[in-house]
C-alpha cells in the first residue's frame, strides 16, 4: 500500500476528446501515455517519480481495460531491459525511474537497448533529482544520453508541453529507431495546471498479440559484426532521422523577436526561469512576449546545428543558460559556432555559476551580467546603476537550525539506531556503512552512525574490503527496498561467497518505505496484484546464510543491542545477518487509525498508548534526545525560577511505540518517562476494579497529604 | 510591462499540513477564474524535514501566464510560515523583503534536532526572528497559530488559511476561502473553526493578538495547622533577606521542604543567610541570589527516594489524566519505566554501610545484578502503588542514607570553594556557584555531570587569581552544556592549560 492513494485522481485519466484535465505533472505524463497508446508501463520508484509509479499502480483497471501491461520492476535497470519488448515489436512503451541514480543502474540496459535500436517507440520518464529537494550526489543524467546515443529531451516546464512532449517523445524515438529518454525536473513532477485531453487509445498491437506471433531479428543481437554495424546506423541513420524529425515537426522553439542584438538558449526546464528573469529586468511580460530572442532546447540532446547557426544570425552574443556540470551544450555549440566560423560570442558558464540549482536569483544574476556585457542598452537604468538604499535585514544564518529530514514520530528504525549507539558506547567505535533508504537517517544527529552510501543495496558490498575480518568486525545496514533491488546478490551473495566476517543489518520495515511505502517480495500486506510475503529470512538461507537473528519488535532496545553485541562478539567466523523487522509506523498509522476511530465510536475495547515525562523528575540533562531525536519527543521551559535547563516533553502526536521507555531502561537513563494507556469503552469489570485500584491509591495518597505541607506549584 | 503575477510561498516543517494549505489556496483561486500553479518538493523532504509549496496566479487571461516553479529572493508577495524558525529561514533566504512581502508566521517553535539534543539550553533565539521578521516584513501577521488551531481540536494549516484571509492580501472574500475549505471536504468543521480563529486573531489588534501573560505562581501552601505555622515562620524569616534575592529564596525554600521538610527548609535558609553574610551589597548580592538557587538544586538532589515520591502524588495522577485527556468513561494505566543503578540502590543504606559497600566493586556488582534490574512498574496497580509508597515514604530515614552524606559533603565543599575565592574573586565566586548547574541526571548521566563540574572547578583553579577568571569560568560551564561527551569543555580546558 502506497503512503499516498491516487485511487481519485486517477478517474480523471478517463477524460476523452475535448475534456479539460487539471492535476499535477505525473498525472499529465500518465494521460499523454494513454491517449499516445502505450502498450506496456513500469518503472521503479525514487523521489521526485515515485508518485508516477503510485499512479500507475492505482490505474491498474484503466490499463486493465485498454490492454496496458503495468509492471512493477525490481531495478531500474529491470525497467529499462523491459523495453527490449520495442526492440522487435511495434509497441510503444515507457518506463520510469529517477536520474542519475537510476540511470546509473540502468545503464546496462540502456547501452544495449540503444546499440540494438527500437522498433516501436521506447520512452524513459526520468525524474531529474538535481538541486533543492534531492536526496542524491549532484549529477546530469545528459552524459548518459550523449555515451549511449540516445536522445534527450527536456520539455518547458508546465503540462502541456509535458503532455506534448510525450506524444513526440515515442514519434521521435519510433523516426529515429531510438529509445527517447523525458527529462522532468523535481518540481515539475508536482506543478499542477491544466491540458484538453483526448481520447484514450489501446495499443495498435498489445503485448498478449505480440506473444501470440513472435518476431527474431539477429540484426538486433549485439554480438560481432552487427554491434559495429549498430555503431554506424547510429551515427549515419538513426542521428540524422532523428534531427530531421526534431526540426520538422519543431520540438524545439523560438520566442521573441527575429532581430536583436543578443539571444539567449535555454534548456527547456530552465525556461520560467528565464522568462521570470527577463520580467523582473523588464524585457519580458507575464505571458512570456520577450525583447530578447530565446531558442528553447526542449530537445538537449542531439543538439540541431543548423536551426542553432540560424539563430545565431545576426547576433553578436548568446547566452547558454544550462543547469549543471559540465557544460555539455555550451561546448557542443561552441565548436558548432567555431566550426562555422561564426563570430557571435558564446557565454554560459562565464555568467552563471558552474555548478548547483538555477534558481530564479541565480538566473536573474546571470542575465543580468550577461546584458550588462553584451547589450547594457536593454537593461533599465535601475539595474545599470541602482540606488544603494536597501533596508538592513538582521542576519539570522546564526540563528536558524538546520533541519535536515528525519525518521518520523514512532519510527521502527530508531530503537535499531539507539541500540547500535548503545552497543558502540560498549565495544567502540565500528566501521559502519549505510545504504540507501530511510535508515541513512541513521548518520545524521543525533546518531551519526555511518558515514558511507555508496548504492542501492551495495551497503554490505561496500564493506567487502573489510570481510576479512580483524580485532573488530564491520557492520553494513541495508534496507528491505535495497535487499530486493539488488542487495542480495551483490551484497549478501558477496559476502557468502567471500567467507565475510562482517556484520549486516537488514532494516525491514515492510515496504520500500522512503520512496512512499510501496510493497516489495517481502512485503506483509496482500497485495492484488503483486506476490508479497516471501520473508527476507527464507531468501538468506537459500542463498546460504547460516548465522541468521531474526528480530520481530525493533523496539525492543536491549534485545536489540544484545543481537548487536552477540554478533560482533561471536566466534562465528562467517556472515552474521541480523532483519530487523517492524513496521513502517508512517503506514501503521495511516492504516491502523482510523480503524481504531472506528472501534471506539462503536464501543468496542481500544487501549490507546501514548507517553509522557514527568516533567518534576527530568532534569534536563537531554540524553534521552540524543537516543531519539523523534519528532514528538522535545523540550519545554518550566516556568520555575530554579530551573535553567528546558525539561523533555512528549506531545499529542506520539504514537506510543515504546522507544522513549526502552531507551531510558536500556540506558539506564532516568526515570521521567511513563507510559499512560487510555482504555475506550471498558468493561464492566475492568471499570469495578479500576474503581477499587483507584479507591485504595487514592487513601494512601491523602493519608500522606495529611502530614506534609503541600505545593502545588512545585510538583505540578 | 506589468507583472500582475501573485507569488505566494509556504515554508513549513514536513508533516505541518503545507501541502493542504497549497491545495486550498490553489482550489480558491481557481474557482476565482484566475490561472493559478502551484508546485512542492515531494520525495524525503517531507520526513519532519524544512519544506517549500510555492503558488502563483493571475486573473485567467486569454493566454497562460509563465509562472515560476521556485520562490526567488526578493520576489515573493506572500509568505506564510508555519514555525518560528522557519520563518526565520525564509527571511534568511530573502523570500520576505520590506518592498513587497506580507509575512504571515507562526510563532510556535518545532525544535530541531540540534537544539534539542544539546546537554544544556540549545534552543534557538526567537526573539531574533521576531526582530528580523518586523524589518523585513511589508506586513507582518505573527502569532502562535498551532495554539489557536489546536485549541479548536485542528491543525495549524486552517488557521494559517485564516491569517491568509484576514491579510487582505489576497484578491478573495472570507466566503472563498471558506468555501475552499468545504470543498476539499475533508474534516471541514474544525477546519472551518482553526479558519475562523486564524481570522479572527489575525484581525485583533496587535497589542490583544499577543501571548498572554502568564498568571504569577500562586503562593498556595496546603497543610495542617501545625505544619502551617512552622511554614509561617520560616517565610517570615526569609522575607527578612534583601529584596533582590527574596523571591527567589522562597523558591528555593519551597523546593527544599517539599524535598524533605520544614527543619530541612531552616538547613537551607542557614546556609544562605552564611553566604549573605559574604556578601557584598554594592554588587546587589548577585552571589546570594545564585546561591539561593544552586543550594536549593543541590539540598533537592534526585534520589529514588525523591523519584518515587514524585511519582505516587495525586497531583501528579491528575496532571497524567489532564495531559492524556481522559474521561470518566475511561481507565488508565500507568507504566513506569524504573532502572535504577547500583548506586542509586547503595545511596539508599546507611551511611557507613553504603560507604563500604560502595568502595567494594564485587560488592556494588552484586547488588547490581541483584537490585538494579530493569522494572516496568505500573503504578496504578496496587503491589506497585504500595512500592512507591512506601519508597517515598523513606522520606524520613533519607538524612541517614548514604546518598545525603555524600550530597552534603559535596555541597559543603563546593560551598568553601566559592567562599575561598571571596572577597577579591566576587564574580568568580559567582560563577563557581552557577557551575552547579553542570549537576544533573541519574545514573550515567548524573556521573558525567559530576565529572563535568569536577573539571570545570580544577580549571577555576588554574585562572583563579586572573583578572579574567570569571569570563573563564563562564566560557568553561558553557562548554561543558555544549555536547554530551564533552568534547568543547575538553578544547577550553586545553587552552586555558597552555597559558596557565
Amino acid at each position: 500500500m502506497a503512503e499516498r492513494s491516487f485511487k481519485a485522481e486517477v478517474e480523471h485519466l478517463r477524460l476523452g476528446d475535448g475534456d479539460t484535465f487539471t492535476g499535477e505533472g505525473i498525472l499529465a505524463i500518465t494521460k499523454a501515455l494513454l491517449e499516445c497508446g502505450v502498450g506496456y508501463v513500469g518503472g521503479y520508484q525514487g523521489a521526485p517519480i515515485s508518485h508516477l509509479m503510485d499512479v500507475l499502480a492505482d490505474a491498474q483497471d484503466l490499463l486493465g481495460e485498454l490492454g496496458v501491461r503495468f509492471e512493477a520492476n525490481a531495478s531500474e535497470a529491470a525497467a529499462a531491459a523491459m523495453l527490449a519488448a520495442s526492440v522487435h515489436y511495434p509497441i510503444r512503451g515507457a518506463v520510469t525511474f529517477k536520474g542519475p541514480v537510476g540511470v546509473n543502474v540502468a545503464s546496462d540496459a540502456l547501452a544495449n537497448l540503444s546499440s540494438s535500436g527500437v522498433n516501436g517507440g521506447a520512452l524513459v520518464i526520468l525524474g531529474e533529482d538535481y538541486g533543492e529537494g534531492s536526496s542524491i550526489m549532484q549529477e546530469r543524467s545528459h552524459a548518459f544520453a550523449m555515451k549511449s546515443q540516445f536522445w534527450l529531451m527536456d520539455p518547458r516546464p508546465n503540462l502541456p508541453s509535458i503532455r506534448r512532449s510525450v506524444e513526440q517523445g515515442f514519434e521521435l524515438s519510433e523516426a529515429s529507431n531510438t529509445p527517447v529518454m523525458l527529462m522532468v525536473r523535481i518540481r515539475s513532477c508536482h506543478v499542477t495546471g491544466s491540458f484538453e485531453t483526448r481520447d484514450n487509445k489501446p495499443p495498435k498491437l498489445s503485448v498478449k498479440d505480440a506473444l501470440a506471433n513472435p518476431r527474431r531479428d539477429f540484426s538486433r543481437v549485439i554480438l560481432p559484426p552487427m554491434s559495429y554495424i549498430h555503431e554506424q546506423d547510429k551515427v549515419n541513420k538513426r542521428w540524422p532521422a532523428a534531427e530531421k524529425f526534431i526540426v520538422e515537426n519543431k520540438l524545439n522553439e523560438q520566442f521573441g523577436p527575429q532581430k536583436a542584438p543578443v539571444g539567449i538558449v535555454v534548456q527547456g526546464g530552465m525556461y520560467n526561469n528565464v522568462i521570470r528573469g527577463l520580467q523582473r529586468l523588464g524585457l519580458a511580460n507575464s505571458f512570456g512576449d520577450t525583447e530578447v530572442p530565446i531558442y528553447v532546447l526542449n530537445v538537449t540532446y542531439p543538439l540541431i546545428i543548423d536551426e542553432f547557426l540560424a539563430f545565431t544570425q545576426g547576433k553578436d552574443a548568446l547566452l547558454v543558460v544550462e543547469e549543471g556540470q559540465p557544460e555539455f551544450i555550451e561546448q557542443n555549440l561552441g565548436s558548432m559556432l567555431n566550426r562555422a566560423g561564426s563570430s557571435t560570442k558564446l557565454h554560459g558558464k562565464d555568467m552563471l555559476p558552474m555548478a548547483g540549482e538555477y534558481s530564479g536569483q541565480i538566473v536573474l544574476d546571470g542575465l543580468t551580467a550577461f546584458l550588462r556585457k553584451a547589450a547594457p542598452d536593454l537593461l533599465p537604468g535601475q539595474v545599470r546603476a541602482p540606488n544603494a538604499d536597501s533596508v538592513e535585514i538582521p542576519d539570522l544564518s546564526k540563528t536558524v537550525p538546520i533541519r535536515p529530514p528525519g525518521f518520523c514520530t514512532g519510527c521502527p528504525e530508531r530503537p535499531i539506531f539507539a541500540a547500535l549507539k548503545l552497543v558502540e558506547q560498549e565495544l567502540g567505535q565500528h566501521q559502519i556503512a549505510g545504504d540507501i533508504g530511510c535508515h541513512l537517517f541513521g548518520s545524521l544527529p543525533p546518531f551519526e552512525i555511518g558515514g558511507s552510501t555508496m548504492g542501492y543495496g551495495l551497503g554490505p558490498a561496500s564493506n567487502a574490503a573489510f570481510d576479512g575480518g580483524g580485532e573488530k568486525r564491520a557492520i553494513s545496514i541495508l534496507g528491505d527496498g535495497g535487499f530486493w533491488h539488488n542487495g542480495l546478490s551483490s551484497s549478501i551473495g558477496n559476502m557468502v561467497f567471500n567467507n565475510s566476517d562482517s556484520v549486516a543489518i537488514i532494516v525491514d520495515n515492510f515496504y520500500s518505505a522512503a520512496t512512499g511505502g510501496q510493497d516489495v517480495l517481502s512485503s506483509r500486506a496482500d497485495n492484488v496484484s503483486k506476490s508479497t510475503g516471501h520473508p527476507i529470512s527464507d531468501a538468506l538461507k537459500g542463498v546460504g546464510v547460516k548465522w541468521i537473528r531474526q528480530i520481530d519488535h525493533t523496539y525492543d532496545v536491549t534485545k536489540m543491542r544484545d543481537v548487536f553485541r552477540e554478533a560482533l562478539t561471536t566466534d562465528y567466523d562467517g556472515p552474521k545477518i541480523i532483519v530487523a523487522s517492524s513496521e513502517c509506523m508512517l503506514n501503521k498509522q495511516r492504516r491502523e487509525k482510523p480503524l481504531r476511530a472506528v472501534a471506539v465510536q462503536q464501543g468496542r475495547r481500544v487501549d490507546v498508548p501514548r507517553f509522557g515525562v514527568d516533567s518534576d523528575v527530568c532534569t534536563g540533562d537531554h540524553a534521552c534526545i540524543r537516543l531519539s531525536g523523534c519528532p514528538s519527543l522535545s523540550l519545554k521551559r518550566l516556568d520555575d525560577p530554579l530551573r535553567d535547563d528546558p525539561v523533555a516533553s512528549i506531545d499529542q502526536t506520539c504514537v506510543g511505540c515504546g522507544n522513549c521507555g526502552e531507551v531510558a531502561d536500556a540506558a539506564v537513563l532516568c526515570p521521567s518517562f511513563y507510559r499512560a494507556d487510555v482504555v475506550h469503552n471498558p468493561g464492566g469489570l475492568e471499570r469495578w476494579w479500576a474503581g477499587v485500584r483507584t479507591s485504595f491509591i487514592t487513601s494512601l495518597q491523602a493519608r500522606r497529604q495529611r502530614r506534609r505541607l503541600e505545593f502545588p506549584e512545585v510538583s505540578g | 510591462m506589468s507583472d500582475k503575477i501573485i507569488k505566494l510561498a509556504v515554508m513549513a516543517v514536513g508533516g505541518q499540513g503545507g501541502g493542504v494549505l497549497t491545495n486550498w489556496i490553489e482550489a480558491m483561486a481557481r474557482a476565482a477564474n484566475y490561472a493559478v500553479q502551484a508546485t512542492s518538493v515531494a520525495g524525503v523532504a517531507q520526513r519532519t524535514g524544512a519544506t517549500i509549496y510555492y503558488v502563483e496566479m493571475a486573473p485567467m487571461a486569454e493566454r497562460m501566464p509563465v509562472f515560476s516553479l521556485a520562490p526567488a529572493a526578493g520576489d515573493v508577495d506572500i509568505l506564510i510560515a508555519a514555525e518560528m524558525m522557519e520563518t526565520g529561514r525564509a527571511i534568511l533566504r530573502g523570500f520576505v523583503t520590506p518592498d513587497r512581502t506580507t509575512l504571515i508566521a507562526s510563532s510556535h517553535r518545532a525544535l530541531a534536532v540540534s537544539e534539542k539534543a544539546t546537554p544544556g539550553d540549545g534552543i534557538a533565539n526567537a526573539d531574533e526572528v521576531r526582530a528580523a521578521a518586523e524589518i523585513a516584513a511589508q506586513n507582518l501577521i505573527l502569532l502562535d497559530m498551532e495554539q489557536i488551531a489546536v485549541g479548536v481540536g485542528s491543525v495549524i494549516s486552517a488557521s494559517l488559511f485564516g491569517a491568509l484571509a484576514a491579510s487582505g492580501s489576497l484578491p478573495f472574500e472570507r466566503s472563498a476561502f471558506e468555501d475552499a475549505i468545504r470543498a476539499s471536504g475533508k474534516s471541514t468543521g474544525p477546519s472551518l473553526a482553526a479558519f475562523a480563529a486564524g481570522f479572527d486573531a489575525a484581525k485583533a489588534p496587535t497589542g490583544e493578538a499577543s501571548v498572554p501573560q502568564a498568571e504569577p505562581i500562586a503562593q498556595e501552601v496546603r497543610g495542617g495547622a501545625k505544619l502551617l505555622a512552622g511554614w509561617n515562620a520560616l517565610v517570615g524569616e526569609a522575607q527578612d533577606l534583601p529584596e533582590s534575592m527574596r523571591e527567589m529564596a522562597l523558591s528555593g525554600l519551597r523546593k527544599v521542604v517539599d524535598f524533605q521538610d520544614l527543619k530541612y527548609g531552616r538547613v537551607y535558609l542557614d546556609h544562605v543567610r552564611t553566604i549573605l553574610t559574604l556578601d557584598n551589597p554594592a554588587k546587589d548580592h548577585v552571589l546570594t541570589r545564585e546561591a539561593a538557587k544552586y543550594i536549593a538544586n543541590a539540598m533537592a538532589y534526585d534520589d529514588l527516594i525523591r523519584v518515587a515520591d514524585l511519582k505516587s502524588r495525586a497531583n501528579r495522577f491528575a496532571r497524567v489524566r489532564t495531559e492524556m485527556n481522559v474521561t470518566d468513561d475511561n481507565v488508565m494505566h500507568i507504566t513506569e519505566f524504573m532502572h535504577p543503578g547500583a548506586g542509586e540502590i547503595v545511596g539508599l543504606l546507611p551511611a557507613r554501610l553504603g560507604k563500604n559497600i560502595e568502595n567494594s566493586p564485587r560488592w556494588m556488582d552484586r547488588i547490581g545484578r541483584m537490585f538494579g534490574k530493569s522494572r516496568r512498574m505500573r503504578s496504578d496497580t496496587i503491589p506497585a502503588f504500595a512500592q512507591l509508597y512506601f519508597l517515598g515514604g523513606l522520606r524520613r530515614w533519607r538524612l541517614r542514607t548514604h546518598r545525603h552524606a555524600i550530597e552534603t559533603a559535596h555541597l559543603a565543599a563546593w560551598l568553601d570553594t566559592a567562599k575561598s575565592f571571596l572577597p577579591d574573586q566576587y564574580d568568580l565566586a559567582v560563577e563557581v556557584i552557577r557551575s552547579r548547574r553542570l549537576v544533573k541526571g541519574y545514573s550515567d548521566t548524573h556521573a558525567r555531570g559530576k565529572s563535568k563540574f569536577d573539571q570545570v572547578l580544577q580549571g577555576i583553579a588554574l585562572v583563579s587569581g586572573r583578572d579574567d577568571a570569571a569570563d573563564w569560568a563562564h566560557r568553561l560551564r558553557e562548554a561543558a552544556l555544549q555536547d554530551e561527551k564533552g568534547a568543547a569543555l575538553d578544547g577550553a580546558l586545553e587552552t586555558i592549560r597552555s597559558f596557565s
